[in-house]
């Protein structure tokens, strides 16, 4: 620690040179913040403790069938099931077809199964209480301008009502919060509206839902329940598929695209790249400074403090940069997010990526200097202060 | 002050540069690199500039370590970039394919996807006798009613719990006479009225168990795979079966998702879809296959475009101040050679114009070098995700196309600009004197 200064001085040494090499450490490592929240967010997708604690029960066919009402209070009598509820894709859209919301026909105690939601009592009550009311997500709200008390024409790109029209009215009555504001990007995404409501006014619906889910009072019977679930329906024209909410996310997720894959292969060009940048300047640094090693050694720093010296310069630089990259990416991400207006809903920076990335700067850091460090190491006293 | 002023015009001056390179077509580039060339073969300054440049260019080998940066990390750059565009290229290109100008799809009103769409048995029946549809040899409208569904399959390589999910398209005879492209490759086509399926040669690919002789359960039932297609777009990614019993499967009754009709030229579609959409009877869109296809796209191609872009950006910054600091080390380094050349009488364009040409160069080197790679890594290389308006894997390749190789030699050399400025102008307006009496 007391030869700090000491380091620091002989990094500061050219300026330009160690300013330029750090902005493309940051840039760097600017670029790992925001992949790797990105990636860190697909794999976490679904994975809370409440997301295990609920089972999703669908048609076995495909996602796209549907199962008969009935199936609730069969469900609801298999032992370990704490709650359930049911769900039906609406696929709203506002204004123009393209333009889809995340809507669902939802049964009144669906909110009661995802904890994760706030909605205050009164906008409970008048949800409960308005056929034609609905629930918005704070991001959806703000997206579109919406306000409690508006009411708002959408249209759903799949049910026509009784008359054929797809343009259907609703009653906005109260917004959605998402309790984590980090990760429950999706809850304020989403509209809910009235199951009933839907199935009186499409004549295509006939009484089916599109999915179970179902609160299990036992993390560790979830997988019991959710076959007892499956052995209701089998062997019937409408099998039934359960799988714990986090199960189901994770499939959906590998399915839409291997990201991981996709943010290794950037990050090992970039960090190929920057292997070979800093080692560069390092050498440099170490090259133009031989007389002045020679001189350390003489007055007395053993040729493994020298090492450790060059070594903690080049750990130091990435540990700087780095720093720097990644806190410029947690300033940048919501700066994004917000910009976009809720169309893009990046994750913050999380701790896991905090510790790979000070894990690879060290890395990269000691990667870099050991060359150079070995060089100082072995410098020859006499030649190096001959110019030799 | 004056100083400041001279930075001030000079970034103006790159920002003009850089606008302008963007906005310049290929042709504009071969004639100024044309221009450029007859100028240092004809003028005197030219010449001076080109003996100049070749004194750096010939001493690049002894700084081999220090070049390897700037070719290096633009080689990452243009790689990385040019591998996220084939990307949304190969996906906009697959699906594009996927539709001509010269059929239609008819879907019911405001239906974003097929799979949304619910047509009707009387509209199914009604729509084949439009006019401007094409007749096969019988007389009869080429004009396939379709069933749209997906169906959950285990997919390769994971464990047999882990399902995904996969277009089932439930087809008539009409089906091969509307897409031409459609050839049994491999067993044979399915019998209508039996469980059989035929699988895309990409379905093929992503799940498990889709060999022809092999069954697989949809729902309770036992499907035979009896047969694989190619088509060489988007059909690829699908399973195709009998459309009754498709349809029987999934409790569709009569109804069907979507009518893909061939038109008799692309003329008459207005008035086939001036007569669909005019009547009463019919609630439905009218689209060109080309127009339906291009739609889907365009959502998920923008978002890798900006990807693709933002990354670059970010990455190029990367590798401009690499090139900034190695090219300021060259310059540095020869400080002395180039005061004397100033000394016995060059000007400062010369100088400039050698080691911009030197950065361009290593540039250039890069550039070519990361396209190279791209392509040769990642031309053809198959990637699937869940398509917008689709309810299954889409299987695509990406495609490095010369197109996407240019735009990554643009940004090569564009890096190599501004990493080569810099230095070239501290190089040319270094005092003499100061210069000399350096080291």
């Amino acid at each position: 620690m007391k030869y700090l200064h000491l380091i620091w001085a002989a990094l500061f040494r050219r300026k330009t040179r160690t300013l330029l090499t750090l902005v493309s450490i940051i840039a760097a490592f600017l670029l790992f913040g925001m992949l790797d929240a990105v990636r860190t967010s697909f794999n976490q997708a679904g994975q809370s403790a409440n997301g295990a604690q609920r089972l999703q029960t669908g048609s076995k066919l495909s996602f796209i069938q549907t199962l008969p009402q009935s199936l609730e209070s069969q469900i609801a009598q298999v032992p370990g099931v704490k709650m359930v509820t049911y769900a039906n894709w609406f696929g709203g859209a506002y204004q123009d077809p393209h333009n889809q919301v995340f809507s669902f026909a939802v049964e009144p105690n669906y909110i009661d199964l995802y904890p994760e939601i706030e909605v205050s009592a009164a906008e409970r009550k008048a949800f409960d209480d308005t056929r034609t009311g609905i629930l918005v997500g704070e991001k959806l709200a703000k997206r579109f301008n919406w306000k409690v008390g508006d009411k708002i024409p959408l249209q759903s790109t799949i049910f026509p009502d009784r008359q054929g029209s797809k343009n259907w009215t609703f009653d906005i009555v109260g917004i959605l919060h998402s309790k984590d504001k980090k990760s429950g990007g999706f809850f304020d995404q989403m509209l809910l509206l009235h199951w009933k409501y839907f199935d009186e006014t499409t004549p295509f619906n006939r009484g089916t839902v599109g999915w179970y889910v179902t609160r299990v009072s036992d993390v560790n019977q979830a997988d019991r329940v959710a076959k007892a679930i499956d052995a209701i329906s089998a062997n019937s024209d409408h099998e039934t598929r359960t799988q714990t909410e986090q199960a189901a996310t994770a499939n959906w997720m590998k399915q839409l695209a291997d990201i991981g894959l996709i943010v290794g292969s950037i990050m090992g060009a970039v960090f190929f790249t920057l292997l070979l940048l800093s080692g560069n300047t390092m050498m440099q640094a170490v090259r133009e400074r031989t007389s002045e090693l020679a001189v350390l050694k003489t007055i007395g720093f053993s040729n493994h403090a020298v090492l450790a010296i060059v070594l903690a310069e080049s750990v130091l630089l990435l540990l700087l940069g780095g720093v720097i990259g990644l806190g410029l990416a947690s300033l940048i991400i919501p700066i994004v997010s917000a910009g976009s207006g809720g169309m893009l809903n990046l994750p913050s920076v999380g701790a896991g990526s905090w510790i790979l990335g000070l894990v690879l700067m060290i890395a990269i850091g000691l990667l870099v200097g050991v060359l150079p460090a070995m060089r100082a190491m072995r410098l020859n006293i006499v030649d190096a202060l001959a110019g030799r | 002050m004056k100083n400041f002023l001279f930075n001030l015009g000079l970034l103006i001056l790159i920002a003009i540069v850089l606008w302008a390179w963007v906005m310049l077509p290929w042709q504009g580039v071969i004639g100024l690199a044309v221009v450029f060339a007859l100028w240092m073969a004809l003028t005197r300054s030219g010449r001076r500039a080109a003996s100049v440049a070749s004194v750096g260019i010939s001493t690049l080998r002894q700084r081999i370590g220090s070049s390897a940066v700037i070719v290096i990390g633009i080689a990452g750059v243009v790689g990385v970039l040019v591998a996220l565009l084939a990307m949304g290229e190969g996906y906009a290109e697959t699906l594009r394919k996927t539709g001509s100008a010269d059929t239609a799809i008819v879907m019911r009103g405001s239906s974003a996807a097929e799979v949304m769409s619910v047509l009707d048995h009387d509209s199914v029946t009604l729509i084949p006798q439009a006019a401007g549809i094409a007749k096969d040899s019988k007389g009869q409208p080429i004009a396939s009613p379709e069933l749209v569904v997906a169906a959950n399959l285990p997919l390769k390589g994971s464990n047999p719990d882990d399902e995904g999910s996969v277009q089932l398209r439930g087809v008539g005879d009409q089906a091969w006479a509307v897409r031409p492209n459609v050839k049994v490759i491999e067993g044979r086509n399915f019998q209508p009225g039996m469980r059989e399926l035929i699988v895309g040669k990409g379905a093929a690919k992503q799940f498990d168990g889709l060999v022809p002789g092999h069954t697989v359960k949809l729902g309770n039932q036992q499907w035979t795979v009896v047969g694989v297609f190619s088509s060489g777009d988007a059909m690829d990614s699908e399973v195709w079966g009998d459309a009754n019993v498709v349809a029987d499967t999934y409790r569709r009754g009569s109804s069907r998702a979507s009518v893909t009709v061939r038109l008799a030229d692309p003329t008459s579609y207005n008035k086939f879809k001036a007569e669909l959409e005019g009547n009463p009877q019919l609630k439905v869109d009218v689209n060109t296959t080309i127009d339906y296809f291009s739609k889907q796209s365009e959502g998920m191609t923008k978002v890798i475009k900006v990807v693709g872009i933002a990354v670059g950006l970010i990455m190029a910054i990367g590798a401009m101040f690499g090139a900034l600091n190695t090219m300021f080390a060259a310059v540095a380094a020869r400080a002395r050679e180039i005061a004397t050349l100033r000394a016995i009488g060059f000007r400062g364009l010369p100088v400039v114009v050698a080691v911009m040409l030197e950065t361009m160069l290593l540039a250039l080197i890069g550039g070519l070098l990361g396209g190279l790679l791209a392509w040769l890594i990642f031309n053809g290389y198959s990637a699937s995700t869940l398509a917008a308006g689709t309810v299954g894997k889409l299987s695509f390749e990406l495609r490095v196309s010369p197109a996407l190789l240019w735009t990554g030699l643009k940004w090569a050399l564009a890096i190599g600009f501004i990493g080569g400025i810099f230095p070239a102008i501290r190089a040319a307006r270094l005092p003499v004197t100061t210069a000399l009496r350096e080291l």
